[in-house]
């Protein structure tokens, strides 16, 4: 018996199974921020979800439209000032993982959210990188989660806002960085992880009803597949339920204040 | 010490065409009002700090009074792009618009360095990342001690820092309460400052004795404005407008729209009018 699932609602299925209950998580807002609650309401329910805005062992109901909405501080176990969260928490050591979306990702998960164009005269200027350039390298791994098209998977990146793998290879470890950086890129076609040694982002999931051509075809470079990819499991019944109650919930939030 | 006085006074006397000026809050406690004032005074040539510019210096950037701006995440949180800035470094429109670009942590450790009267902060940062390449302010220092080599930035001091928050007393001291943000370094590293509240009362009665709460000596004025932080939140006093900043999308992404919402919202306005943001949206009054 099969569940009716969108391609949106299985990439947040498929980043939420990714954490674990023992895992200190810092939080991007959007898709992460949705895969982390989902993570929380099911399989992790001792997840400890940390904001940038200070929030620490945050629970809450709705999802945050923004990174310092009142619900993650009245639900937290303890809010600390903006500077504290970066030095003694984020460089401190003490996150295990961050998770991060992007407008931009590259074949080694370097990740762009400021410009398209050049620099001082933009083609397009986003908003920035925010708390992503400092995650991506002092938090233990990064996952990344966003959905799979040519604007976003792109050959090269005009900009990078945060450090993936680099150029690829041992690039992190030759800058001084110890954490392991991106370990997981999930979309909403499949799931790519960096290989062992060259660090390019590789197929190793494929979700339901996807087919290696609309990868091939969504991406902005040549597509390497792991020569064992497995069928991402479907996502149960609690998932899916979990998933759409607090997505209702938060719609209800956000269009009544 | 602090003078509790109009918002009118508190901004004529603090705010300077060509200042430095630094209107803080994480999402929460943006003090919006005081930001309006300012653009009614017409200030100009403001070279404006904040790690999330917000909506509050979409205004500002729209209004054309900022020649510059130093920043860390300029986006409409969870909603898309800041139209009136991102115009102004695409287009020039109103005016060409210098940007001084830093992460979060750079910004953050820039304050703490400033309340703590040092010239540049340290920080294990910006490690394979490209805006070192594109701001000069981003340089690098070797620990005397170990040899490795950390980022430095210059510490934020600015001339004026802006603040929103619950509650002063009738001296003006002042508390902060739920998302603190880098208020309390913002204001710590100006030469002045304005604080608006939500309430004067006669005693601050803190919740605890490790409160967040800046004494009136580190404070040039108070204000007494309640809604003060509207569309942004007053934690205990409303919540935030989720749905105002969704709807500032479509305000501010056409010139003409932006312009007329200026004139009937901030020039036609006045500090009073927050007030109605709190008698129709109190939740959990304190």
């Amino acid at each position: 018996m099969s569940i009716e699932f969108t391609p949106t609602e299985m990439m947040t299925i498929a980043a939420a199974r990714a954490l674990t209950n023992d895992d200190v998580c810092f939080v991007g807002i959007g898709a992460p921020s949705a895969a982390c609650n989902v993570a929380r309401l099911t399989h992790a329910p001792d997840i400890t979800l940390i904001y940038e805005s200070g929030t620490i062992g945050t629970k809450p109901d709705v999802l945050p439209l923004s990174i310092g909405d009142g619900e993650l501080c009245d639900t937290a176990l303890c809010t600390v000032s903006v500077p504290e969260m970066f030095r003694y928490w984020l460089q401190g050591g003490r996150i295990t993982t961050g998770f991060l979306g992007g407008a931009q990702i590259d074949r080694f998960a370097n990740l762009n959210t400021t410009v398209v164009g050049d620099y001082d005269k933009p083609k397009v200027r986003l908003p920035g990188g925010g708390g992503a350039p400092e995650i991506a390298s002092n938090c233990g791994q990064i996952y990344i989660t966003m959905a799979l098209n040519k604007r976003g998977f792109v050959d090269h990146l005009d900009f990078i806002t945060s450090m993936g793998h680099g150029e690829g290879g041992d690039h992190r470890a030759r800058l001084g960085m110890k954490t392991k950086g991106p370990t997981r890129v999930i979309t909403d076609m499949c799931i790519f992880e960096p290989d062992p040694s060259t660090k390019e982002l590789t197929v190793v999931s494929i979700h339901n009803g996807v087919t290696r051509a609309m990868i091939e075809d969504n991406c902005g470079w040549p597509v390497r597949f792991a020569t064992q990819q497995v069928e991402t499991p479907a996502p149960t019944e609690t998932e899916i339920s979990v998933l759409r109650d607090i997505n209702a919930r938060t719609r209800k939030a956000h269009e009544a204040a | 010490m602090a003078r509790v006085c109009t918002l009118s006074e508190a901004i004529e006397e603090n705010v300077r065409d060509g200042d430095m000026l630094a209107m803080e809050g994480f999402t929460h406690l943006i003090p919006y009002a005081a930001g309006h004032e300012i653009i009614r005074q017409g200030r100009k040539e403001l070279f404006l700090i904040r790690m999330t510019p917000d909506l509050i210096y979409d205004q500002l950037i729209g209004v054309g009074a900022a020649r510059g701006m130093k920043f860390s995440w300029g986006g409409n949180p969870g909603v898309g792009s800041l139209h009136r800035f991102r115009d102004a470094v695409e287009n020039q429109w109103p005016r060409p618009l210098y940007i001084e670009e830093h992460s979060h942590a750079a910004m953050a450790n820039a304050y703490e360095a400033g309340a703590a009267n040092l010239p540049f902060a340290m920080l294990r940062g910006y490690i394979g990342a490209d805006l070192a390449k594109v701001n000069p302010n981003i340089k690098s220092i070797t620990c005397p001690f170990t040899g490795e080599v950390l980022a430095a930035v210059p510490s934020i001091r600015p001339d004026v820092s802006v603040i929103h928050a619950q509650r002063a007393d009738s001296k003006g001291n002042v508390l902060i309460e739920g998302i603190a943000g880098v208020q309390k370094e913002a204001v710590l590293a100006a030469k002045r400052s304005i604080v608006t509240v939500e309430e004067i009362v006669d005693e601050l009665n803190p919740s605890s004795p490790n409160a967040v709460v800046l004494p009136a000596w580190t404070i040039t004025s108070v204000v007494h404005i309640p809604g003060g932080a509207f569309p942004s939140y007053a934690h205990g006093y409303y919540p935030r407008s989720n749905a105002f900043y969704i709807a500032w999308d479509k305000i501010a992404r056409d010139r003409d729209s932006f312009t007329a919402w200026i004139k009937e919202n901030v020039l036609a306005g006045k500090p009073e009018d927050f007030a109605r943001h709190v008698n129709t949206r109190a939740v959990n009054a304190v």
